[in-house]
């Protein structure tokens, strides 16, 4: 059993680790942690529909491109303040989950999977075409560096970047946990054990998954302004399918329902990508493809159904 | 008598089949209301009706005096009333703590709070224990609900439908596969329910239906065969001829067989 | 004036719908029933496409024999490609669709690299054989021959696909499977090859459609995808698992895509998103919607 000593050591540790990262590994690996945090919350974002509420999406990339287009034209064009991007790239990102959430939330199981690639794919085709605002196949380059919060200086390094997105990350972290464990994570995870006993007790069940929709889309869409803040640059790749699969595919890997189980799997398909795909120069995603197939037959209930096999504390997986 | 459930011409069809056909019914408030019949006589279509799972296709229902018949489901229960499932529903992968309140943070309106757990609600959670405690599952109650028996589960499912504190409760088949005991401690139960909350339930046990019930309906291919007391209904001619061939019937007229 | 004007204006673009929509009836219909019958979410079926797409590259040469052989060779490998994408969610049975879907696309990334390391990055063209090149007036308007014949084909094509399943008793066999397969294995016969099968047939139609379209949507990198939401959008409007909603929703998007987008330019981006919303807020199962998967 670990015992929660041991874990609180092991959190303590963990937290310590990326703090000091800056002093202890290079630039590129720096920037490789920051997209990695970014990443987690868009797997988190993931989770949180397709792990929680039980509405698997391949579309969640549509409001991270929402989120990092909104990041970008309001720093280049309005303040370089961080902070002022993230909220509004949450809340507009929420807004753009209202309607296009209202169509998704009415289907259920594959039909659902369908109508979110659809829509992905549509906000990818927008951000193609849609020159006046998005700059179309060049997208947003030079964007100036982030001022995190009003009177702070700008973060012209990599490692201090990282500190406004791992800042960033633990708020949304936390506040996601808490999210899941409340009385509206509770509701949530009702409608995707059953739905209709969900009903049968009174909860009007589509509008639930509508406000958790927009939840989920408000999270990557600030996951999308903080990829802004790092890369300092967005383009129409950035909202494409491949970023869609690569969320789900972090969600496999580290356990459907699992958050902190998402940030791990996000750690591995990230590492798999942007370091393993270095090694074997411009084949990234046939490795993403054989770690695709190899997390479904190896690992069939992920990183934290592995965790949560074993013998004590057969829940904390699947309520974490 | 004051009716606190008026249905009027109620029908559902399938398809060309007519699974609820035209039934007019009263029931009194406070009332242990059995609804009887052969298989396929409608009675779990009718509950469906009335908890509003599945839409009328004409007749309406009426709850104190309110047309609920356009009403979805989930605003039947907020106006109070509450339906168990013939076949256990419950959220499997939940404890027994958590199956219970979400019923009762859904009756307290507080379901879309998110900046404390939900079993931080202390109030609530003393709620549940006591609904639990109820149905006789209060020491298992950090159990997840798919770990549960089939009869423990039936007990939950009662569980859950009262934490929704209900007005009208509707059990459908309540004791099917419950042992002897959990028969005996689901009857005691629902003797025991304050007279504000109206029962009615569909049972095969003829000894739960005759232990609990004061009004018995009896469904014939989905119409309306004959409601009175079960004194009436033990010698309805009609009744008997209803069963007759369908099933064995010598528990309900203990002298039809000899 | 007015409406016969508008008409004759867009003539054009009203023919190429219908030969979109037509190519897009052969990939949406494998699509389509392998869900409906084998309850698989193939999301390597863009992959499918691309594979027949790629094969018409390399084989055609300009003459009808090279469209043949393509054609040969494209139905062969893609029927192949369904039978082992067949085998490989078998085992997955009963675990849900997110594992299919992750699975078929894991399958999908890996097929697209293999095939960009082999044929670049680009789009490459594909020409119709040389006999059905050059174009022909029609109503006052010049139009591709290809495209006519495609229409030709194609329409073809969809009514051999919907008269077998739809009328003949094979088509009757594989509703059956659909709606009760272990009525249909208690009768004796051995569902799983009509699975296979109607796998094998869904993903042969598909790499057919990549053969016949190549000179209409030439093969790339990207263009997987690209077929796969087309498809999916298809399946979704004209609701899964029925030939005819195939039909009827590859028609729609097929004018959506080119009519919409000519008439439109300014909102092309929102058409296919704005099409779907419709026919979802208004027919939530789809336009053809079978009940059979309700259950009172």
């Amino acid at each position: 059993m670990i015992s929660p000593v041991v874990r609180r050591a092991g959190l303590a540790v963990l937290v310590l680790g990326l703090a000091a990262a800056p002093f202890l590994v290079d630039e590129y690996a720096i920037q490789t942690m920051s997209r990695i945090l970014v990443f987690s919350l868009l797997a988190m974002s993931v989770n949180l529909l397709t792990g929680i509420t039980g509405l698997p999406t391949l579309g969640q990339s549509a409001y991270f491109g929402v989120g990092a287009y909104t990041a970008a034209i309001v720093s280049t064009t309005v303040t370089d303040i961080g902070i002022v991007a993230l909220l509004v790239a949450g809340a507009l990102t929420a807004l753009v989950a209202l309607p296009t959430g209202w169509v998704a939330v009415r289907a259920r199981g594959v039909a659902f999977l369908m109508i979110t690639l659809a829509i992905g794919e549509i906000a990818f085709s927008a951000a193609v075409r849609w020159k006046a605002v998005t700059r179309g196949t060049d997208g947003y380059s030079g964007i100036p560096a982030v001022v995190p919060l009003p009177g702070m200086p700008s973060l012209q390094l990599d490692g201090l970047v990282y500190y406004w997105v791992l800042a960033v990350f633990l708020v949304l972290f936390v506040l996601m946990r808490l999210l899941v464990a409340s009385p509206f994570g509770l509701a949530l995870r009702g409608i995707r054990d059953n739905e209709a006993r969900m009903r049968a007790i009174g909860y009007p069940t589509t509008g639930y998954a509508l406000a958790g929709y927009c939840v989920a889309g408000a999270l990557a869409g600030m996951a999308g302004s903080l990829y802004v803040s790092v890369q300092r640059f967005v383009s129409p790749g950035d909202a494409g399918f491949e970023i869609a699969a690569l969320a789900l595919l972090a969600v496999i890997i580290g356990g459907v329902g699992s958050m902190w189980g998402a940030c791990v799997g996000a750690a591995v398909v990230i590492l798999t990508r942007d370091y393993l795909g270095g090694y074997v120069a411009g084949r990234a995603s046939l490795l993403l493809g054989i770690l695709f197939v190899a997390a479904v037959y190896l690992l069939p209930r992920g990183i934290a159904g592995v965790r949560a096999r074993w013998p004590v504390r057969a829940r904390a997986g699947a309520q974490a | 008598m004051t009716a606190v459930l008026e249905l009027r011409g109620l029908s559902r069809t399938f398809g060309t089949l007519k699974a609820v056909s035209d039934v007019s019914l009263q029931v009194r408030a406070g009332a242990r209301h059995a609804v009887i019949g052969p298989n396929g006589a409608g009675k779990s279509t009718l509950f469906g009706l009335v908890a509003g799972s599945l839409p009328a296709s004409e007749g309406s229902v009426v709850f104190e005096g309110r047309d609920v018949t356009r009403l979805p489901e989930h605003r039947r229960v907020q106006a109070g009333i509450a339906k168990t499932f013939q076949h256990s529903s419950l959220f499997l992968s939940a404890t027994l703590l958590e199956n219970v309140l979400l019923a009762l943070q859904q009756r307290d309106g507080r379901s879309r709070r998110v900046l404390r757990r939900a079993t931080a609600h202390r109030d609530l959670v003393d709620r549940a224990h006591l609904h639990l405690a109820d149905v006789g599952l209060a020491d298992r109650r950090e159990a997840v609900a798919g770990a549960l028996s089939h009869g423990e589960r039936r007990q939950l499912e009662v569980a859950v439908a009262l934490a929704t504190e209900p007005r009208l409760l509707l059990l459908d088949e309540p004791a099917a596969g419950m042992s002897a005991a959990e028969t005996a401690q689901l009857t005691e139960l629902v003797r025991s329910l304050p007279a504000s909350v109206t029962v009615m339930l569909i049972e095969h046990d003829l000894d739960v239906v005759f232990g609990i019930a004061d009004t018995v309906t009896v469904l014939h291919l989905g119409a309306h065969l004959l409601t009175g007391t079960p004194e009436e209904v033990r010698a309805s001619e009609e009744v008997q001829t209803a069963y007759l061939g369908a099933a064995d019937t010598s528990e309900l007229f203990p002298g039809a067989m000899s | 004036m007015g409406v016969l004007q508008w008409f004759d204006d867009n003539l054009v673009s009203m023919v190429d719908g219908v030969a979109f929509g037509l190519l897009l009836f052969t990939l949406a219909v494998g699509l389509s029933l392998v869900f409906g019958m084998m309850d698989v979410l193939n999301l390597a079926h863009g992959t499918l496409y691309l594979v027949g797409a790629y094969a018409a590259y390399s084989l055609s040469d300009g003459s009808l024999l090279g469209l043949a052989v393509a054609l040969g060779v494209g139905l062969l490998v893609g029927a192949a490609g369904g039978v082992v994408l067949a085998g490989m969610t078998q085992p997955l049975a009963g675990r849900g669709h997110l594992d299919q879907a992750v699975l078929t696309l894991g399958v999908s990334f890996i097929v697209a690299d293999v095939l960009a390391s082999a044929y670049g990055a680009e789009v490459l063209p594909a020409d119709p054989p040389s006999a059905l090149r050059g174009s022909v007036s029609v109503l006052g308007h010049t139009y591709p021959v290809y495209r006519l014949v495609f229409i030709a084909v194609a329409a073809a094509l969809a009514l051999v696909v919907w008269a077998l399943f739809e009328r003949s008793s094979l088509g009757a066999l594989v509703r059956a499977t659909v709606a009760d397969r272990d009525m249909v294995r208690a009768l004796g016969v051995d569902t799983r090859v009509v699975l296979f099968a109607v796998f094998a047939f869904g993903a042969g139609l598909a790499a057919l459609g990549g053969v016949f379209g190549a000179p209409i949507l030439g093969p790339g990198p990207g263009v997987d995808e690209t077929v796969l939401v087309l498809s999916l959008v298809v399946v979704v409007v004209g609701g899964l698992g029925s030939v005819s909603g195939a039909l009827l929703g590859a028609l729609l998007i097929g004018q959506v895509q080119t009519l919409g987008v000519a008439v439109v330019p300014e909102y092309a981006p929102f058409l296919l998103f704005g099409t779907m919303l419709v026919v979802l807020a208004v027919r939530p199962a789809g336009l053809v919607s079978l009940t059979k998967r309700q259950t009172a």
